[in-house]
């Protein structure tokens, strides 16, 4: 029954879709701080996606609520941006932990390691920590540095991921969860112990200040500017992970998830194949990593722990491992219950336990079963949707367009053998 | 010169010797079948020769060029290629992607090619899914390029997958027990179509197969492996009246009778 209704299920209308965004953008124009108009104005995004009309539009009306609808109305309120901009964070780096997990199917635990390259390589560089090992007292580098930091924490975050792939690669499967698992913690313990006898990461301490961005003697340190930061970064990985899911890479990608042995016998090599799922998939987290930095002005080991690699594969497959849109969905999820919703309902109550109205113990202070929530929540889509919120679906192909494609005039690869021998003979 | 030449190949699983010793010769342009009892060590075979598995004695020649040792992606980017016995097919992918996927070692397309979406990485591209499609058509399985691959019926599979293999350009084709799990009618077609590759694509086709009648109907020439070790070679009929192949396959006292 469910699924005929789905089946005859077109979309929602472009009306809807349009009344729903300008009410939400409304009330939260009007009605001060009200967090469930914020949340709707983001659930309008899921909206689109699912609206009945052509791609072009939903783009547009898609960017519109991103880049002008939300900033208009939410951007005085540095919490709203705060929140927006934490969940482009987690968004982008699911979409790149999408890429080794989702496409290529290896099963990463130690993710967040290549974050915290990121994150480190620029923290390191734009405060004065670089002067203790580097001479010539150079540092702190200014604001300016940060964006060609974002393709230097790419680089960075790309060769760690080589490096650790090499060893790691060689294991597949649940060996290698555990192998990753492994590498991560390897990471941050070097991260937390690199204060002697160099002092590199000033090792538990952290490192502070971390400069904002600038551009053109702009300082871009409010939440406002790391929104349209992070939207940036986050269009160029989507627009990645999309031309990659449909090209030789990503077939080959999804070809050693679904067989080893078949993928080999089509001339597919595992090695550089898994590498490159795996320095593509660190190189985003890289990104992400600097951009975190910059916006926390201030980054330790504890940033960068076993439980961060756990939510963002938690996001990843919640949403549905493979799937662009559906991972987009599972980040922003997890990390809105995670930073708003769990929060706004604990503070509730302790409204109502102010006044009298109920008694809660604080053990069963909600913000603290976060584990719990999300253990529940994963055995609920295992069993009800085991291909997570929006599973992955292959692209179909436009048939006509290959018949009418010129190349179809002769014949290729080893059918080109059948116009030489039997020309004629083939209809 | 023969084109494929296996010399002395010998693998081992600890304790048990799956291939002694098995020395063939395999003609351009030929189709010889590999036959035996289970547990004969024919797969074993077929896997040290497509690099699976790498033999502990012996020597592969192709062309007169060992490729022992060689990876599996290499073994095939090098014009051998396989079908398996259990079929192994893209479940998730569609077939057409399935076929996409064979030619994967001809394209060329790099990270930053496929990033920035290069006028050569999409005529690459298109070229490669004419390609698919053209094979899917060969075949006769283009109706459903679109579906996934897993969901087909299980004769369309056995063709997707040998369309994939064709993908790949190779000069041998490794068939796994193609007609495994068919119906007497679906078995002819298969030996039709096999008989139909080798004579307008020129290929040398090298088989493994149970079903006796596609074997004997089939192939210009037959081994017999049995407990690893080679024990025949011959034409169908030498096959056929061969007194160790009897015993091999029905007992002793069966060759004792004929």
């Amino acid at each position: 029954m469910a699924n005929l209704a789905l089946k005859s299920f077109k979309g929602i209308p472009l009306v809807v879709t349009l009344i729903w965004i300008a009410a939400c953008a409304s009330a939260l124009h009007f009605l001060d701080k009200s967090v469930i108009a914020f949340l709707g104005i983001l659930t309008s995004i899921v909206l689109i996606y699912y609206t009945n009309t052509s791609k072009l539009i939903k783009l547009v009306i898609g960017a519109a609520v991103l880049i002008i609808i939300i900033p208009l109305v939410a951007g005085e309120n540095r919490y709203y941006m705060e929140v927006a901009s934490q969940v482009g964070i987690y968004v982008a780096m699911a979409l790149g932990l999408n890429i080794v997990v989702g496409f290529a199917g290896l099963l990463d635990l130690g993710y967040v390691a290549f974050f915290a390259a990121g994150a480190y390589a620029y923290a390191i560089f734009s405060t004065s920590q670089a002067n203790e090992f580097i001479a010539g007292n150079l540092f702190p580098l200014s604001g300016d540095w940060f964006w060609p930091f974002l393709i230097v924490g790419l680089i960075v975050a790309a060769i760690f991921g080589v490096l650790l792939g090499l060893p790691v690669l060689r294991v597949k499967g649940d060996y290698l969860a555990i192998v990753t698992l492994g590498f991560g913690e390897i990471i941050r313990i070097v991260f937390n112990n690199l204060d002697k006898p160099i002092n590199i990461t000033n090792g538990p301490q952290g490192i502070t200040p971390i400069p904002a961005p600038e551009l053109f003697g702009i300082k871009m340190g409010t939440p406002f500017y790391f929104y349209f930061i992070v939207l940036f970064v986050i269009a160029f990985i989507v627009l990645a992970n999309i031309r990659f899911e449909h090209s030789r890479l990503g077939r080959a990608w999804v070809a050693i998830r679904e067989d080893e042995l078949a993928a080999q016998s089509m001339g597919i090599s595992l090695l550089n194949t898994k590498l490159a799922a795996f320095a593509t998939g660190a190189s985003f987290a890289g990104v992400v990593g600097v951009i975190f930095a910059a916006k926390q002005t201030f980054i330790d080991p504890t940033s960068f722990t076993l439980m961060e690699s756990i939510g963002i594969l938690v996001m990843v497959i919640l949403g549905g491992s493979g799937s662009i849109p559906g991972v987009i969905l599972g980040a922003a999820f997890v990390t809105l219950l995670q930073v708003q919703l769990l929060k706004e309902f604990s503070n509730f109550l302790h409204s109502l336990q102010q006044s009298g109205m109920i008694n809660l113990p604080n053990q069963l202070d909600p913000s603290k079963f976060q584990r719990l929530i999300f253990g529940i929540m994963l055995i609920f889509v295992a069993l009800y949707r085991p291909n997570g919120l929006i599973p992955a679906k292959r692209k179909t192909n436009d048939i006509d367009a290959i018949k009418a494609s010129p190349f179809g005039r002769g014949k290729l690869g080893i059918l080109s053998k059948l116009s030489q021998s039997s020309s004629g003979k083939q209809s | 010169m023969a084109l494929l030449e296996a010399v002395g190949l010998t693998k081992k699983f600890g304790g048990l010797v799956a291939n002694q010793d098995v020395t063939l010769k395999i003609d351009k342009g030929s189709i010889t079948a590999v036959i035996g009892p289970n547990g004969a060590g024919k797969t074993t075979f077929f896997n040290m020769i497509t690099g699976f598995y790498e033999p502990n004695e012996g020597e592969i020649l192709l062309n007169g060029k060992s490729i022992k040792g060689l990876r599996p992606d290499q073994i095939a980017s090098r014009g051998i290629t396989r079908t398996f016995q259990n079929i192994r097919l893209f479940k998730q992918m569609t077939a057409l992607e399935n076929v996409m996927v064979g030619v994967h070692s001809r394209l060329s397309a790099g990270i930053m090619g496929i990033l920035f979406n290069t006028k050569r990485v999409r005529e690459e591209e298109e070229k490669a899914r004419v390609e698919a499609y053209q094979l899917m058509e060969y075949v006769g399985i283009a109706h459903i390029a679109n579906e996934a691959a897993g969901s087909l019926p299980y004769g369309l599979q056995r063709r997707l997958e040998i369309a994939r293999a064709l993908a790949t350009n190779p000069q041998i084709i490794l068939l796994d027990e193609p007609a495994a799990g068919m119906n007497p009618r679906e078995t002819v077609e298969m030996t039709e179509f096999i008989r139909l590759l080798k004579k307008e694509l020129d290929l040398t086709i090298i088989l493994i197969e149970h079903d006796m009648k596609l074997v004997m109907g089939l192939s210009e020439y037959i081994h017999v492996l049995d407990y690893g070790r080679k024990i025949a070679e011959g034409s169908p009929e030498q096959i056929r009246n061969n007194p160790s192949v009897i015993e091999a396959y029905l007992g002793k006292s069966a060759s004792e009778v004929s």
